[in-house]
């Protein structure tokens, strides 16, 4: 059982601006459901140029849906530079604090608040592509460590699991995240990593970007194929570049539709996400 | 906590210790204070109370009492039966397990493995099954052990850990059972098995914590874990933890006379709760429904996370657990259900009801008037919900093969 504040618990209890603004200035999504939490953020600005409203969806703990809510209150009524400032420090302190395995609900709020500005100006989502990723499991890179290591006054490998989930999937990268600590600490720059637009190369993408990209590939060029015939596919599992998905619903009967099957989404999940991809099919 | 009820359905973490067993350990806080190993009879009066509970496990099992040994925990146990079947067969360094199994054994074996042991850890299907002949074909020259557990303690899945002792006595290699959740539960008989040891812990049956049992089979070469005295016939040394050992006596007593309350009060209990949850739409039940414990219910309530939902149960009073990350205190979910197959929007979302013969109509009756509504309440504020809802792609239920 985790040690909540009543503030926490009130918010997850009975969350506020639970929803979608639709037709929003600012949208921002971070996160995925593999990950185990996910948060899209809209807001809507008035005449002067501050936040008038803001709506969340969470896919969460009681935590992400705390700090989803609390952020919402917390931005309404700021301009947009006064926004870009809040940090998930802020969002921790209005929730007098939060569990210390659980401050990456707390940056997951930042990132999305960041997102949906960076959505208003016409920027990409994801600013974080900039830098090397350290963590494949949860697609986190050296300067969103850095950062946020720099904004919390972190000194540990665990401190920065905590933040960030960085180190916490098959735990590879530890070491890299003390080389990444002892650079920063030993002779820490006295600004704030500045956060540079994307490159505009296409970069090898992390695992979580792959992910979500095969997630919205199997939605949009798959799934609706398949429903034609009253079947269904499901994403179980990546692997590398193994693909696992298995049929749902009528298809999964239908001899006749298996033998082309995977070669019909492996050709898609190619075309559209990475040439290196295999689909296997897992038996219910 | 608000409201006095509390309804208590993780009996899968730790039960009840059941007022009988409360009652037969207590004497033996006070008066009985002896130590059984003592020449005098002040001493050998507790000996044989000792003997006494030795001989109500051994009931259980189908027995012999000297194949009883007494442990702090089943993990104790399990760490016990490892270590004695590497450490009594030098030349062999392969270990034959599960994916799903416990961290008791799990993790004991990945440590096995950090010194340069080998273990091959068996795959399950989407069902929760093991592949028997997968099974068969790991074993190796050079297999010191095959450990699988007799039950799942997320699913209730059960495994055929008879056939596959057989299997393993017909290849000549020692086969150890976690059967911490099984024992109780569903009917067990050593005596017509070819199992080498099993695990069993006092807690998970009503007894206390802090009180485990290793059966070894007559036999068994076997290397004591925890070194010292003479206790236990030389294969667990440490002064008896003499109340509780009464207690897992007693309480494997009574076990054994409500081994068919199990099967059939407590199981209609768990159907019937299984099937009220189902109503919920995009629900699944994880694991094969016709191979489980009569006790578990896993399931799944996609596009919400569990620790929400634990939450809002326990609000109500409801104590359940999840396979979710958020509660696994790790950032990835259960294991078991990752081996099962089990997809993202499933398992972080997904929630254990385990029960016991303490549970009640009205238990149920709780549970299935709350939990429409507290997972309405959570998808109402799920973007992946607001994104199924728009598509209605997901087929929700699951398929049979």
């Amino acid at each position: 059982m985790w040690e909540y504040t009543d503030k926490v618990k009130k918010y997850f209890t009975e969350p506020v601006n639970v929803g979608e603004i639709p037709d929003a200035d600012g949208v921002g999504e971070v996160g995925s459901l593999a990950c185990g939490d996910a948060l899209k953020l809209t807001f809507k600005l008035d005449e002067q140029g501050r936040i008038a409203d803001a709506k969340f969806q969470t896919f969460g703990c009681a935590s992400a849906i705390a700090s989803s809510s609390a952020l919402t209150e917390m931005v309404k009524g700021m301009t947009l530079e006064e926004a870009e400032k809040l940090t998930n420090k802020d969002i921790a302190e209005f929730l007098g604090g939060l569990p210390k395995e659980k401050m990456h609900c707390s940056v997951m709020g930042e990132e999305a608040l960041q997102a949906a500005i960076r959505n208003y100006k016409g920027l990409e989502p994801l600013p974080s592509e900039e830098g090397e990723v350290v963590c494949q499991c949860f697609g986190v890179t050296d300067k969103e460590i850095e950062k946020v290591a720099l904004n919390n006054d972190l000194h540990t490998v665990e401190e920065i699991t905590n933040f960030t989930k960085a180190g916490g999937g098959c735990g590879e990268c530890q070491d890299k995240i003390q080389a990444i600590l002892d650079r920063l600490w030993d002779n820490p720059p006295r600004q704030p990593v500045e956060v540079k637009p994307p490159a505009a190369k296409k970069k090898k993408l992390t695992n979580i970007q792959k992910m979500k990209l095969i997630e919205e590939t199997l939605e949009r060029e798959v799934r609706p194929a398949l429903k034609a015939d009253g079947g269904d596919i499901e994403l179980i599992d990546i692997d590398g570049d193994k693909v696992l998905v298995s049929l749902r619903g009528r298809c999964s009967s239908c001899a006749a539709s298996q033998a082309t099957l995977g070669q019909f989404v492996q050709s898609k999940l190619r075309e559209f996400v990475s040439e290196d991809l295999v689909v296997e099919e897992v038996k219910p | 906590m608000s409201g006095e009820r509390v309804v208590y359905m993780d009996n899968n973490a730790t039960t009840q210790a059941a007022p009988e067993v409360v009652a037969a350990m207590l004497p033996f806080f006070g008066e009985y204070y002896g130590n059984p190993s003592s020449m005098h009879n002040f001493g050998g009066q507790v000996g044989a109370k000792v003997d006494t509970a030795r001989g109500q496990v051994a009931q259980l099992l189908g027995a012999s009492p000297e194949e009883i040994v007494f442990t702090s925990c089943g993990t104790e146990s399990d760490n016990t039966a490892l270590n004695s079947a590497l450490a009594s067969q030098p030349g062999k360094r392969h270990i034959v397990t599960t994916r799903v199994e416990h961290p008791a054994v799990l993790n004991t074996c990945q440590g096995l493995v950090a010194q340069g042991y080998e273990v091959t850890f068996l795959k399950v299907d989407r069902q929760g099954n093991l592949d028997l002949e997968a099974a068969a074909e790991a074993i190796r020259e050079d297999t010191a052990l095959v450990s699988v557990m007799w039950a799942n303690n997320e699913t209730g899945v059960i495994f055929p850990v008879p056939e596959i002792a057989e299997i393993c006595a017909a290849k000549g290699v020692l086969f150890h059972t976690d059967a911490v959740q099984a024992v109780g539960k569903v009917p067990i008989d050593l005596a017509g098995t070819a199992i080498s040891m099993l695990a069993l812990s006092g807690h998970k049956l009503h007894a206390p914590k802090g009180i485990g049992v290793l059966y070894i089979k007559k036999g068994t070469p076997f290397v004591p874990f925890i070194k010292g005295g003479h206790q236990e016939h030389g294969r667990r040394a440490g002064t008896e933890n003499v109340p509780y050992i009464i207690g897992m006596g007693k309480a494997a007593e009574l076990a054994r006379t409500r081994m068919d309350e199990e099967n059939t009060k407590v199981k209609a209990l768990r159907d019937r709760l299984e099937t009220g949850l189902l109503e919920i739409e995009a629900t699944m039940v994880n694991g094969d429904p016709d191979r489980r414990l009569p006790n578990t219910t896993s399931v799944s309530f996609e596009y919400v996370e569990g620790e929400s939902i634990l939450l809002h149960l326990s609000s109500q009073g409801i104590c359940a657990s999840s396979g979710s990350a958020c509660t696994s205190g790790s950032l990835e979910p259960s294991h078991v259900l990752r081996a099962m197959g089990v997809p993202f929007t499933a398992a972080h979302g997904s929630i254990r009801f385990s029960l016991s013969v303490y549970n009640t109509e009205a238990d149920v009756d709780h549970v299935l008037a709350n939990m429409p509504g507290i997972i309405e309440r959570l998808r109402a504020m799920s973007p992946f919900w607001a994104k199924y809802q728009k598509t209605q792609c997901a087929t929700p239920g699951y398929v049979e093969p």
